[in-house]
């Protein structure tokens, strides 16, 4: 699972990163945004049940909503 | 008044809350752990600052899932007081009990020092000790302060009157949205603020600016005026 802030919310890190990636000499580097990587192993071979656990898991607790965004991706 | 205090794992202001209420209502609050499903018979539950669980995954998410939540949550629903301080008002905002969220300080930095505060609404159960408008000095010690709304919310808020403190005079330490430093429920008994008023209410403290919410909060107003 990837949680990233939501467009138009102010992402201060990501932005301290930008700073920082310029000061290295990287040019032509956009926007920078943080998030967070969530890698969660689910028991069972029924994956239609393991996406929408996931997806409960991101409303209930590991993505903030309100200014979070979440995807997921099952392998 | 009888009041309540929440104890988590990492929450370190909650000594001075203690001593705090103490002083001000003249009896000691009651003490409650997280594992708790049943909260004793009180008029204020306050959940003091600090760092629980080391402010993993986001600061007060996972002490908003634990159970003693649930228990606040039914209290306020029938109208108990509620007021959360510094990590205590992140608890709230991630239970949901507020609305809105608290990120990152725009600089980045942790603060701690004193700020001025607006008293916005002084007609609540938590300010009616101080006058609408009044200016306050108040402590703040956060590194995650930096309030966010969506527009929508921001004007519901201001037009419920549920904007409670502002940073007045320029002294918005965290960029916060629209200088908010405190916000309350619609119904006006659940109140969240990253400033913490414990810190302020006696003359060893430098002055007792914050005494006045505790006050309000525990119907001792005309006792402590």
């Amino acid at each position: 699972m990837t949680v990233t802030l939501k467009n138009g919310v102010l992402d201060p890190q990501g932005k301290a990163i930008e700073g920082a990636l310029g000061s290295l000499g990287f040019s032509g580097v956009g926007h920078v945004r943080q998030g967070k990587v969530f890698d969660i192993e689910v028991d069972g071979a029924d994956k239609a049940k393991a996406e929408a656990d996931l997806k409960d898991m991101c409303e209930k607790l590991l993505a903030n909503t309100v200014i979070e965004n979440y995807a997921i991706s099952l392998d | 008044m009888k009041s309540a205090v929440v104890q988590l794992p990492g929450l370190n202001r909650d000594r001075d809350m203690i001593a705090a209420l103490t002083k001000i209502s003249g009896r000691a609050p009651i003490t409650v752990w997280q594992t708790e499903t049943e909260i004793p018979d009180v008029d204020l539950i306050v959940i003091p600052g600090g760092f629980s669980y080391g402010d993993y995954l986001r600061c007060g998410a996972i002490a908003a899932r634990m159970p003693v939540m649930q228990a606040i949550r039914e209290k306020a629903g029938q109208g108990v007081k509620v007021l959360g301080v510094c990590n205590g008002f992140q608890i709230l905002v991630e239970a949901g009990m507020l609305p809105g969220a608290l990120m990152r300080n725009s600089s980045l930095k942790f603060v701690c020092k004193e700020v001025k505060l607006e008293v916005v609404n002084a007609e609540t159960d938590f300010t009616r000790a101080y006058e609408k408008g009044q200016v306050i000095r108040c402590p703040v010690a956060h590194h995650d302060g930096n309030y966010f709304v969506d527009s929508d919310l921001l004007s519901s808020l201001e037009d419920n009157g549920q904007i409670v403190f502002r940073y007045a005079e320029g002294t918005n330490p965290n960029g916060s949205l629209s200088d908010i430093a405190g916000v309350m429920n619609r119904d006006g008994n659940v109140l969240g603020m990253m400033p913490h008023p414990e810190n302020l209410i006696e003359a060893a403290h430098g002055g007792s600016d914050g005494r006045g919410i505790f006050a309000s909060a525990l119907d001792v107003v005309a006792a402590t005026a």
